[in-house]
């Protein structure tokens, strides 16, 4: 076998358009699931909060689903929705749930119970409680949960490349036809993959500074 | 949709045995994961409880954690096969840099992080009080830490270990991308040739295999934890449930 150069510069140069509609199909990848994962999150963890009983079959059901690996779960659903953007953000989005709804839960348990009270004090009805304090004192520790879930997610896109989606995992599934020229698309797909990781926790993290600068973000579990 | 369930119990009627039998593929899936499971837990274990009883490595296993979550658990497993392909050709024992050894390469790569530093961690939450006790009943150097602080932090070490197993196991079935055997082939090649039968197949045996794995650790740990230490675990439990 004749190994040629381990990572070919050249080629990166010449693809720099793909490069960039891949990381927009990334993006787009994992705004939707962040967005509906946490849509969906908040409406169960208002319920889990609402009535306590619903609460464990809540996270037995989103542990269930986080447990099941990556690739069998894009592939249960794949004879129903086929090889489309739907299955592969039906996916994405049932592993946001554990975390997201963990964390939002943790974040409004662990309010000081003083400030609910004074609060119901001044005459604040539940709704106006929830959205005015509950949910911005727990906004840090949600925030830790949504920063976990975004790296989780942009991570887990590359996967459904093997789905005919994937973002930056096109180049990591292309690379492995022509493993023996060249690792260059894999090195690409994963630095790419790195890099947005890095770079969309960071914006979570400056997002947060500026929506919560009461508190420095911290990572809670 | 009955039709497709009749299919799919068919399949699993048909398709036990033989060398591309799912049995046969459940075994391969289970060596490669145990194997690539027991090396990372020799190589990160060892050093994860060494690092933390002299209260050195705290970065590294913050910074692993870190890592470990940016870095996809697919362009791990692309990225072995270049670097296993290029090693079979450089060394003249290993056949062949397909199927078996990049698998296990990027499983272990991946299995090191959770149980180093569920490890170090664990290490480094024993209440040094409790460290400063035994030392004044005598016991010494590394029995400090095998006698006393592996058996209080063998929950937390635990918890790492069955973490590694699951996402182990989980990523295996990728494996089949770079020519190895296991539960993924299924589901691979009915991408492949669009069976829709032969991919929820694979679906449900990898998903069967990733919870059995996670029960299965789950009451290890329950089992394994020291008598003395059952009453932490469960307020630890309680805790979390």
């Amino acid at each position: 076998m004749i190994a040629r150069a381990f990572i070919d510069w050249g080629w990166i140069f010449d693809h720099l358009d793909d490069v960039r509609d891949k990381v927009v199909e990334h993006l787009v990848l994992t705004g939707i699931a962040l967005g509906v994962g946490l849509a969906l999150s908040l409406a169960l963890a208002i319920v889990g909060l609402r009535f306590p009983r619903t609460y464990p079959p809540i996270t037995w059901v989103t542990g269930t689903l986080y447990t099941i690996p990556s690739l069998a779960l894009f592939a249960f659903f794949v004879p129903i929705t086929g090889f489309s953007i739907l299955t592969a953000e039906i996916g994405l989005v049932s592993y946001t749930l554990l975390i997201l709804i963990r964390n939002i839960v943790a974040g409004i348990q662990g309010i000081d119970p003083a400030v609910r009270e004074s609060a119901l004090g001044m005459g604040y009805g539940r709704r106006r409680l929830f959205v005015e304090i509950e949910l911005p004192l727990a906004l840090p520790v949600i925030l830790a949960g949504i920063r976990i879930a975004a790296v989780t997610t942009v991570g887990l896109v590359t996967v459904t490349a093997l789905i005919g989606q994937g973002g930056v995992g096109f180049f990591i599934l292309s690379g492995l036809r022509r493993f023996s020229e060249t690792a260059t698309e894999i090195v690409l797909g994963t630095a790419l993959s790195v890099l947005l990781a890095v770079g969309i926790d960071l914006v979570i993290v400056l997002v947060g500074r500026i929506l919560v600068p009461w508190t420095r973000p911290r990572v809670a579990a | 949709m009955i039709e497709f369930l009749g299919d799919l119990f068919r399949w699993f009627v048909e398709h036990w045995d033989g060398d591309a039998g799912y049995l046969v593929r459940i075994w391969e899936h289970v060596t490669v994961s145990a194997t690539a499971l027991a090396a990372a837990i020799v190589v990160a274990l060892p050093l994860g409880a060494w690092l933390g009883h002299t209260g050195r490595g705290g970065f590294a296993a913050v910074s692993l954690v870190n890592i470990g979550r940016a870095l996809p658990s697919f362009g791990i497993v692309a990225l072995a096969l270049p670097l296993t392909i290029r090693l079979a050709d450089a060394v003249p024992f290993i056949d062949s840099g397909l199927g078996f050894l990049p698998t296990f390469v990027a499983l272990f790569a991946l299995a090191l992080p959770p149980i180093f530093t569920n490890t170090h961690a664990g290490i480094r939450s024993v209440d040094p009080e409790t460290v400063e006790a035994a030392r004044g009943m005598g016991i010494t150097g590394t029995r400090v830490l095998t006698t006393v602080e592996l058996p209080i932090a063998s929950p937390i070490i635990l918890a790492g270990i069955r973490i590694a197993a699951v996402q182990v196991v989980a990523t295996a079935p990728l494996g089949a991308l770079v020519a190895y055997g296991g539960l993924g082939r299924f589901i691979i090649d009915g991408f492949a040739v669009r069976d829709m039968v032969q991919i929820a197949a694979g679906a449900v045996l990898v998903a069967l295999l990733a919870v059995a794995t996670d029960v299965g650790f789950s009451r290890l740990e329950r089992r394994v934890v020291p008598v003395g230490m059952a009453n932490a675990r469960h307020r630890r439990t309680a805790d979390v449930g």
